[in-house]
């Protein structure tokens, strides 16, 4: 095992990240505020508290989800797809290291980046609603659970894109749709009954329902399922990423 | 002396089922500068790909330092420094912390008194906190070369090290890589220019249509071979090459009156003495002499016409 390496490419990836730090962390904190001041502030207003939540505070842990699963996987996809266009990723193939060490270092500090603006967002909204944490810890590691997760996603996507417009396509076709469907802005118990149905096939509805859980205690779906939801992404993505290496598809020729 | 790097009966078909190697055998010693000299599209660039991890090979394997590549990639890779063809660097990256970077993923410690003496040796050093997208373009290869070298490697590649690049620079590069080959460093170079192969390599591969036709001492390939050339230009234009010259088996080009006797240049008789004393008994006044010895050049195309 190379650490060396996983330093190397961690702290590269993070040099980039302070170096646009006025990008990384302002868009995604404006956006929230924006969210803030229209869901929480103008509508929520004349929302109905969600079992016992006030309708602004019931938004926090969507929101914060909502910010974190789209940094997460523009952060890792970018972070492999630039190299690989710059051509400098001949360097990645050409080192002592095997994918473990590169998944580590751009997975790890994408990961780092979005558990970073998650956290930040969380202190925003504090001067936008009042909310209390009721399990910290869980929060906490489901916060990191599912920034490593959606990292290794992006990963896999900007391995696999071929240029600049796949990039951004899943996370625009496919991730937004997910996340706003998912239960950022409403309890999924609030849909007729079909679609609560078909909101089970939705990944992301497990995550917030249960980060919402290690905020308020309630839920839609119980936490174990959440957990085990989450995990099972996490194992997919890893198994994709090792066949990729092993097979040098789509890298190697 | 060890060879560093060993190649075995390597074959690379692509997907679309180009062939790009054929059977490609190889041995390299430690601290020589071998030329892979080809055209566009022999397979060079496939073979040191394969080596240096980029390309996997259909069939057959290499050993660097007698570590397999695929295998025992680890220890392979750490001996094994890339130049490539193309300039690929991160823009916003200062130039030393590309090479720190380098270095991390090669396993190694930062080590600045190393990273200042590779910079210095490349003319690097007062750009140093440059970034590298404000570089020149010979700037950006030398960076590209630094990479290479900060981790110590004992077998540096460089695909196609002055391709595209002016005469100055390429000199430039020329002195670069006979000051690697003082220090240690074993090198193997590709390149379509023959003149670069003539100046800095020790032994020479020609290489075409993913087959080596030959690996050979730079000089035995020119000796062997090289021939040299005569031509006597006459005063007046022949109508055929007179019988008395038959032996020499002479070739008369009628545009420029010019008589051309080629010969071996190492012979022990070169037949010069007599062609002239022949000549002048054929009553054929001659002009202007001139000789020459072939290149590497002459070599190359003679070789690569042979086999098409």
């Amino acid at each position: 095992m190379n650490f060396q390496a996983v330093r190397s490419i961690y702290s590269f990836e993070m040099a980039r990240f302070f170096r646009t730090l006025s990008q990384s962390l302002i868009s995604p904190v404006l956006s929230t505020s924006l969210y803030f001041i229209v869901f929480g502030a103008a509508i929520g207003s004349r929302i109905d508290e969600i079992d016992g939540v006030s309708y602004g505070a019931f938004i926090v842990p969507g929101l914060i989800m909502l910010s974190v699963l789209t940094q997460s996987i523009s952060n890792a996809s970018f972070g492999i797809y630039f190299p690989k266009f710059l051509g400098s990723i001949y360097e990645l193939h050409t080192a002592p290291v095997s994918f473990v060490e590169i998944v580590l270092g751009y997975v790890g500090a994408a990961a780092t980046k979005s558990a970073l603006i998650g956290l930040v967002i969380l202190g925003t909204a504090e001067f936008f609603v009042d909310f209390e944490v009721l399990h910290w810890g869980a929060m906490l590691a489901f916060l990191a659970l599912t920034c490593i997760s959606f990292s290794l996603f992006g990963f896999i996507i900007g391995i696999w894109s071929k240029n600049f417009e796949q990039l951004q396509m899943v996370p625009l076709l496919v991730i937004t749709p997910l996340v706003f469907l998912g239960g950022s802005f409403y309890s999924i118990s609030m849909l007729p009954p079909f679609w609560q149905t078909v909101t089970l096939f939705n990944p992301v509805v497990y995550l917030i329902s249960g980060f919402r859980w290690a905020f308020y205690g309630t839920a839609d779906i119980n936490i174990g399922i959440s957990l085990m939801m989450i995990a099972l992404f996490m194992f997919v993505c890893l198994g994709i990423i090792g066949w990729t290496f092993k097979t040098g598809y789509k890298i190697k020729t | 002396m060890a060879a560093i790097l060993s190649v075995q009966n390597l074959s690379k078909q692509y997907d679309g089922g180009f062939q790009a190697l054929k059977n490609v055998n190889l041995e390299i010693e430690e601290g020589e500068i071998l030329a892979l000299l080809g055209p566009n599209g022999a397979g060079k660039t496939t073979l040191i790909s394969i080596i240096c991890g980029l390309v996997n090979a259909t069939s057959g394997t290499a050993r660097v330092g007698g570590h397999d590549v695929v295998s025992d990639f680890r220890q392979a890779r750490s001996l094994i420094g890339l130049v490539p063809q193309e300039i690929a660097l991160e823009p916003f990256q200062t130039v030393i912390d590309a090479l720190r970077f380098t270095r991390g993923l090669f396993g190694k410690r930062n080590d600045p008194a190393l990273i200042k003496s590779i910079l210095e040796k490349l003319s690097l050093w007062d750009k140093k906190d440059a970034k590298t997208m404000e570089l020149s373009g010979g700037m950006k290869r030398r960076v590209l070369i630094a990479k290479a070298l900060c981790h110590e490697p004992r077998v540096l590649f460089l695909d196609e090290p002055t391709a595209g690049v002016d005469v100055e620079l390429r000199k430039e590069m020329w002195e670069v890589v006979r000051q690697l080959k003082a220090d240690g460093v074993t090198i193997i170079l590709t390149t379509h220019y023959i003149e670069e192969a003539e100046a800095i390599a020790d032994r020479v591969g020609v290489i075409r249509g993913g087959e080596l036709l030959l690996v050979e001492e730079k000089e035995t390939l020119m000796q062997r071979m090289g021939k040299r050339q005569m031509r006597v230009e006459l005063m007046q234009p022949l109508e055929t090459v007179p019988e008395s010259l038959s032996r020499y088996d002479l070739e008369y080009d009628a545009e420029t009156q010019t008589l051309v006797y080629s010969y071996e240049a190492n012979g022990e008789r070169t037949g010069i003495a007599s062609l002239f004393a022949d000549l002048s008994a054929a009553g054929l006044v001659m002009r202007d002499v001139e000789t020459r010895q072939s290149t590497l050049e002459d070599v190359f195309v003679g070789l690569v016409e042979d086999k098409s």
